[in-house]
């Protein structure tokens, strides 16, 4: 029988409909919104640097949670996004909080100029090479006076020109934005075709293509997005602190905190970024008067959900109680007739 | 004319010790598909273990070494046993995060221990001698560390050829699926293959700790270069890694040349040339780096 036509007809996906999620972020960012009125400059900064690792987990979830490429180079798009910000507000006078989206760019940028040697490597080999991309640009801002070289840049005299009252909060609204925008940007991503598309690349690459599926279109926007994301995060991290050097900016240790935070939240899921990124605050912050020993203990807590609960805090919490705040698996639906 | 011939010959005499390091990295990506972000990290173990033995029993660090390589065994081995062999299930990118988590805790350990301060281990008038020839000067150090390198890797040669272990090893590259029906516990294998990658580790470690001084965090950097000598030099090929690490000494000698900022810019640029134009690197048989 030629029933080939009528199979494709019959079938269809769908994906469950969020009730929960939408929700409470609506009204997390309510709250968020409102928060400046009663914050202390403290709180805001903590929140700042929250929101910003918060949008940098988020984007190594899409790309290795989604479609399997861990990056530990994220430090290199951080560091890019920040440099951005910092040279163009130095050197033009343009407003800092717009030049953060100017880091992005310059992020995302980089990610699509380095996307064609990078791809030459699949798997763990991808990962060093993202590595080795970070360490490439550490070294020309080094070598370059404009850049400030080792000792780094201040915008101590940019943000003179911005008054008092909006120093911290300014940072604070557009981080908020973003979190907001990231978290949308990655959710309805996952909800679309495309991100149907993504999935399947990352669960069977060979059946993907042989589906019609462009994988390396896929893998490559996802990287772009990534990129972009993570400049922007970086660039608001720094514009919270005011100061840049290129050793602390191009640390892989920024990279190692966004793996662990997800791996310990839960890979793969929008929620699982949020639960480790408040678990990490929850130790530093507890453990602040041990020196680097909360670093270790993350670490060793990272290694164990590696090795024992790989879905990660989120992955037990969900399959315990059958709770899905952001679903994104999609089923397939047979249609009648 | 004789300044790139000095350039050249100090290239290689610095490609060895990328070629010793990198041939550690190449034998965990070949026995155990592991790919180990803590490489570097062990190599700098390395060189304090080397240092506090140093410390305890008054002896030089060339000596100090053959206590250095069986302890490092014992370690791989026991990494393999209780940590890697469980994640090696969860697919190829589980043990690289354990690793990578392993790299962080080391380094944050070490500075704990040893402060950040950078050490180094001292063999004395050695360190600076060097053998001139007309107008070339040319350390005995790097000479020693070059021919330390050949050995190593004629020995793995021999190993690989002639040994049971390194029969075993061969077969189950060719075919897991089928040496594994045959009875070879991989498992065992590969706590054997992580000793082996840590012998040479602990070499090379004390090797760099003479070399150059070192710091807790000092193992990134000499991850990236034992990388990039052996995907210059082609997946999957010892004598590739060689190659690679040669190539590699050179292109960051022609940098340092240029400006002293841009040796190691010059190495990176030349691993993603590679990445462009030649992905499967010198000597190699795969295709891609799957």
């Amino acid at each position: 029988m030629p029933d080939t036509p009528q199979v494709k007809s019959s079938f269809s996906w769908q994906i469950k409909k969020p009730i929960a999620g939408p929700i409470i972020l609506a009204l997390a960012a309510v709250f968020c919104a409102v928060f400046p009125l009663f914050g202390s400059t403290g709180t805001l900064r903590l929140m700042n640097e929250i929101m910003a690792l918060m949008i940098m987990a988020q984007a190594w979830n899409l790309l290795a949670g989604f479609t399997g490429f861990v990056s530990i180079g994220q430090q290199a798009f951080i560091g890019i996004g920040a440099y951005g910000l910092f040279v163009t507000s130095i050197e033009t006078g343009l407003n800092p909080f717009a030049a953060v989206f100017l880091g992005g760019l310059a992020a995302a940028v980089v990610g699509i100029l380095s996307a064609p040697a990078l791809f030459r490597l699949r798997g763990p080999y991808f990962a060093i090479g993202t590595w080795v991309l970070a360490e490439l640009f550490r070294i020309v801002i080094l070598n370059t006076q404009k850049f400030g070289s080792g000792s780094g840049l201040t915008l101590a005299r940019v943000i003179k020109t911005i008054p008092r009252e909006y120093r911290t909060s300014g940072t604070y609204w557009v981080a908020l934005f973003l979190t907001v925008f990231t978290i949308f940007l990655v959710y309805f991503l996952l909800r679309s075709r495309f991100g149907l598309a993504v999935r399947t690349v990352r669960d069977n690459e060979a059946s993907a293509e042989s589906v019609g599926v462009n994988i390396l279109r896929i893998k490559f926007i996802v990287f772009i997005i990534s990129a972009f994301l993570t400049g922007c995060a970086g660039a608001i991290s720094y514009l919270n602190t005011m100061f840049i050097n290129p050793y602390a900016t191009f640390s892989v240790e920024w990279s190692a905190l966004l793996i662990f935070v997800v791996i310990i939240g839960g890979i793969g899921t929008i929620e699982g970024p949020f639960i480790g990124v408040l678990f990490y605050f929850f130790l530093r912050e507890t453990l602040s008067d041990f020196g680097t020993w909360y670093i270790i203990a993350l670490g060793l807590v990272a290694i164990a959900m590696m090795l024992f609960v790989p879905n990660g805090l989120w992955g037990m919490v969900s399959k315990r109680f059958n709770i899905n705040l952001f679903p994104t698996g999609a089923t397939v639906v047979m249609k009648k007739g | 004319m004789i300044a790139w011939i000095d350039t050249l010959i100090q290239g290689v005499l610095l490609g060895g010790f990328f070629a010793l390091s990198g041939l550690g990295l190449s034998l965990s990506f070949g026995i155990m598909h592991i790919v180990n972000i803590a490489h570097g990290d062990f190599l700098v173990v390395a060189a304090y273990l080397c240092l506090v033995i140093c410390g305890l029993f008054g002896l030089n660090p060339l000596l100090a070494i053959i206590i250095v390589i069986p302890l490092m065994f014992l370690f791989g081995y026991a990494l393999q046993k209780t940590i890697l062999n469980k994640g090696v299930d969860g697919g190829e990118l589980s043990p690289l995060l354990i690793t990578f988590g392993l790299s962080i805790i080391l380094h944050n350990l070490l500075q704990e221990f040893f402060s950040a301060d950078a050490k180094s281990l001292d063999v004395g008038a050695f360190e600076v001698a060097s053998l001139n020839i007309g107008p070339l000067h040319i350390g005995w150090l790097p000479i020693t560390i070059l021919v330390t390198t050949l050995v190593v890797y004629y020995i793995l040669h021999q190993i690989m050829e002639s040994t049971k272990f390194g029969m075993i090893v061969r077969a189950t590259v060719d075919d897991p699926e089928i040496t594994s029906l045959m009875g070879v516990d991989t498992k065992k294998i590969n706590c054997l293959g992580m000793g082996l990658s840590m012998t040479i580790v602990g070499i090379a470690g004390t090797l760099f700790g003479i070399k150059s001084s070192f710091f807790p965090l000092a193992g990134g950097l000499q991850l990236l270069f034992a990388f990039e000598a052996v995907i210059i030099g082609g997946m999957g090929s010892i004598w590739g890694t060689l190659l690679g690490g040669m190539s590699l000494g050179i292109a960051q000698t022609i940098g340092y040349r240029i400006g002293s900022g841009w040796g190691e810019f010059a190495g990176h640029l030349v691993f993603f040339l590679f990445l462009l134009l030649k992905p499967s690197g010198l000597l190699s048989k795969e295709t891609q780096h799957a």
